[in-house]
């Protein structure tokens, strides 16, 4: 088991320097260049924008500018933004704690919604319940995730005035908690069908005749057996997911006008800030290789035949 | 939560009463309602929409509109320009020209200090602009300073600064100083209403870095914080010795990304004032709002369709005029842009000193069969297509697409936009002389003059041109508008200029930008000046 988790922390490290220059490459290969674009439509003026870029070693070649960013990003130096001469670091860590707090909202919502409904489909399969459930899932599926949030925002926030429309302070769960459920809306909803659908196919197995038949209660029955043994495919889907919902929420972000990492990134590429797109994206690699590790890790926890050498 | 909701209930009210007061007097201005003034809070803050600027906020490395609204209200200029483009003084006395225009002298008024109580001097501003010209300093805004004597010296082409102060500036005491031009320009005074032109406090040299951050400027208003990407307080400053003193007790501004969500906060009561409606909204924003308190009004912004003239110099310019009259704007402005232009009939927008009304005479009024005589007659356009380049992330797809239907229905031939991802992306497609027929061009106002709409787009020389527009006779028009001896005797020959081009067409005017900004019962006296930019010194709040 450590073993195993080490070579799986190991093999990060190619990981992680493989896609960092793929991104940085891409980025330099993106046309525009952002110290021209410090002057807009405006012919920028020559001697100035050398200036600039020797400042900031853009005039280095691109592998060397490369090199550079590596060692800088090993000692803890993300770099620093082009437009607004903000340390890279510090713009991450202003927008990734809103980021941070909307995604666990969300995947709580998921998770405990999700998993739950798609219980109760899937033991009641065929009931009038099992079929509310299934055109509620099936109502989130097919509705974009904009057309929600803004339903969200127009009725309780603008019309109603139960809540501010946007968020204003980012600290605040009672302003995240719409947000949230816009958010989580699409991901709510395939894991309650993929929930639904375990269970009922769970539900005529072998092992729960024999717990039945053993005389346990009906809660252990459903809660050890039963749901322990479905919720792995649905484990796998939270694991994806949570780092689906951290990199999508730019969308959400913007309705909401939370100040948050898909916001960030966006502005970055828009304005060829390198430093900034790859320190994200970097970032979030990390934390789906993390996340990866951990699932795999749950099976093991989840399903006992399953082990590690 | 409590206190919001109440707040709200108070807005409401509000609301019915001034519905109320309108009705009876059939008054349209809000303003005057008799709700400011001493009913008002003097100490209320104003909430505007904006966003995190792109530059530290340093005037001299500002030229983008949401660090132009901090700044802008941080630091007072020297003079400022009214609704016709006239020079009124705001910091400075005087503000006077040689005999021959190469020599200007600055007289500062007195009394005024910055918001760390310093004196601001004459030195405050030359050592300001000193630094700022000096290109180890790294400011974009840099090249504003070179015409001045001695610039090359601290701006040089290549290589490192041999001085660092400009011997054309000279403090001649504690509020007089003289500014000395390598060549006379007549209307010199102009630029100096750029906010470049500001001066700075002792304490900025310390560390201009950490000032970038928490700036100190001579404006109605001092800084307070900035919370990156959320907001930026702003407090009145008690101590101004302006005319155009805040009328309340600071400015808060909210950083959003889409203008969407600004309105939304607008609807809700979140939020005072927004700059400009989004698309969404502009179809309904009057009725929701009360045309009382909306504005759509144009600035000084145009927005053009030109020709690369590299494949298009065999084609005489009557077809142009042809092309421009087949461009049906009255119907494009009010359908597709749901008013948020006007259409131009001036190469220059109206709100800018040498505009003049009708200048295009007809070639901006829509004549199809005009249209259609002039390009036939003068051989058609090259290869029957037009292509119009734009960047997909201005929102501009609409009217091109607009145009182009606009000029296929009149001229019958092909018309379609060429959209390049970005503006980087359209930018160096420009610079790169890769247009394959036209491109959208928009230019700001840097200064109220019709100057800056004409040398800065189609002299030969300039480096806005990417059209490479060049006329020998448009550049000598230019240059004796620049040696003449007055203002009003460069605006007009600039004037002379602009009919030549009419007759060149080095492009094909559209529209002036609209600002559609909007604003809710909580504030009053909101006005937005010809530069689109609310006057937020005004601003009364009501609670």
């Amino acid at each position: 088991m450590g073993r195993y988790v080490v070579r799986r922390l190991l093999q990060m490290i190619p990981v992680f320097i493989g896609s960092t220059f793929i991104i940085f490459m891409m980025m330099y290969a993106l046309p525009g260049d952002p110290v021209r674009a410090l002057w807009g439509e405006r012919a920028p003026d020559e001697a100035q924008m050398a200036a600039i870029k020797a400042d900031l070693g853009l005039d280095d070649p691109i592998l060397l500018q490369y090199w550079n960013y590596l060692v800088g990003l090993v000692q803890g130096d993300f770099g620093t933004q082009i437009q607004s001469r903000r340390e890279v670091i510090d713009v991450i860590s202003d927008a990734l704690p809103a980021t941070l707090r909307l995604t666990a909202l969300a995947f709580l919502i998921t998770a405990v919604v999700g998993i739950g409904l798609g219980l109760l489909a899937g033991l009641r399969a065929g009931k009038k319940t099992d079929r509310g459930i299934l055109f509620l899932s099936l109502l989130l599926i097919s509705v974009p995730v904009f057309v929600i949030g803004y339903l969200y925002q127009t009725y309780p926030g603008v019309k109603w005035g139960w809540i501010t429309p946007t968020v204003r302070d980012s600290e605040n769960w009672g302003e995240l908690l719409l947000p949230a459920l816009a958010l989580a809306s699409l991901s709510l909803a395939y894991v309650m069908r993929l929930t639904r659908s375990t269970i009922v196919e769970n539900r005529r197995a072998d092992y729960m005749r024999t717990a039945r038949a053993k005389g346990l209660p009906q809660r252990r029955v459903v809660g050890n057996h039963l749901l322990r043994n479905s919720l792995i495919p649905v484990v796998t889907f939270l694991g994806v997911d949570l780092g689906n919902l951290m990199a999508g929420a730019i969308v959400t972000e913007g309705i909401f006008n939370i100040n948050g990492i898909g916001r960030t990134v966006y502005e970055a590429l828009n304005a060829r800030e390198g430093a900034t797109v790859v320190g994200v994206v970097s970032f979030i690699i990390i934390v789906y290789l993390v996340i990866a590790l951990l699932v795999d890790l749950l099976y093991a926890v989840l399903d006992p035949r399953i082990r590690y050498a | 939560m409590r206190g919001a909701r109440s707040a709200k209930w108070v807005a409401s009210a509000i609301v019915v009463a001034l519905a109320a007061t309108a009705c009876g007097g059939g008054d349209d201005d809000g303003g005057d309602g008799g709700s400011d003034g001493a009913a008002g809070n003097p100490d209320g803050i104003v909430r505007i929409d904006g966003g995190e600027p792109q530059n530290p906020l340093i005037p001299m490395n500002t030229n983008e509109a949401l660090g132009g609204l901090v700044i802008d209200n941080l630091f007072s200029k020297l003079l400022d320009f009214d609704d016709e483009g006239q020079i009124f003084m705001v910091a400075a006395e005087s503000v006077e020209p040689n005999e021959d225009n190469s020599v200007w002298t600055v007289t500062l008024k007195e009394g005024w200090t910055f918001h760390d109580g310093t004196p601001v001097t004459a030195e405050s501003y030359v050592n300001a602009w000193n630094w700022a010209a000096n290109v180890t300093n790294n400011q974009n805004g840099s090249f504003w300073f070179q015409d001045i004597v001695g610039y090359e010296d601290v701006h040089p082409e290549e290589g490192e600064p041999t001085a660092d102060a400009m011997s054309g500036l000279q403090a001649v005491d504690e509020t007089t100083f003289t500014i000395e031009l390598t060549d006379p320009v007549p209307y010199y005074d102009y630029k100096l209403g750029y906010s470049t032109f500001t001066p700075l406090p002792e304490s900025f040299y310390e560390d201009p870095e950490a000032f970038g951050e928490s700036p100190v400027g001579n404006g109605p208003y001092s800084f307070v914080e900035w919370n990156h990407g959320e907001s930026i307080e702003l407090t009145r400053y008690e101590e101004y010795a302006g005319e155009d003193a805040a009328q309340n007790g600071g400015i808060h501004i909210q950083a959003y990304d889409g203008l969407e969500a600004a309105y939304t906060d607008l609807q809700s009561g979140n939020l005072d004032i927004i700059r400009q409606v989004g698309p969404r909204d502009l179809p309904l924003y009057q009725q929701d709002l009360g045309e009382d308190r909306t504005v759509a009004q144009p600035y000084n912004g145009t927005q053009t369709i030109t020709p690369a003239w590299y494949n298009w110099e065999d084609t005489p310019p009557e077809v142009l005029q042809g092309v421009s009259m087949a461009i049906d704007r009255e119907t494009i402005t009010q359908t597709v842009l749901n008013g948020s232009r006007t259409p131009a009939d001036s190469f220059v927008p109206p709100g800018v000193y040498g505009y003049e009304a009708g200048a295009s005479g007809d070639i901006t009024t829509f004549d199809p069969e005009r249209a259609r005589q002039l390009v036939e007659e003068n051989g058609g356009i090259p290869g029957d297509r037009i292509t119009i380049q734009y960047n997909a992330d201005g929102g501009h797809r609409e009217w091109v697409e607009a145009v182009c239907n606009s000029i296929i229905e009149t001229l019958d031939v092909e018309c379609v936009g060429d959209s390049k991802v970005d503006f980087d992306t359209d930018l160096e497609a420009r610079e790169a002389n890769e247009v394959e027929s036209m491109y959208r061009g928009g230019w700001l106002a840097d200064y109220p003059l019709n100057v800056n709409f004409l040398k800065e787009l189609y002299a030969s020389y300039a480096h806005s041109n990417y059209g490479r527009f060049d006329n020998a006779e448009v550049d000598e028009l230019f240059a004796e508008g620049d040696r003449a001896a007055t203002l009003d005797e460069a605006v007009a020959l600039y004037q002379e200029a602009e009919q030549l081009l009419w007759q060149e067409m080095p492009s094909i005017p559209l529209w002036y930008q609209n600002v559609n900004a909007g604003w809710g019962p909580n504030v009053e006296n909101v006005r937005f000046d010809t530069a689109g930019v609310p006057v937020l010194n005004e601003v009364t709040v009501n609670e």
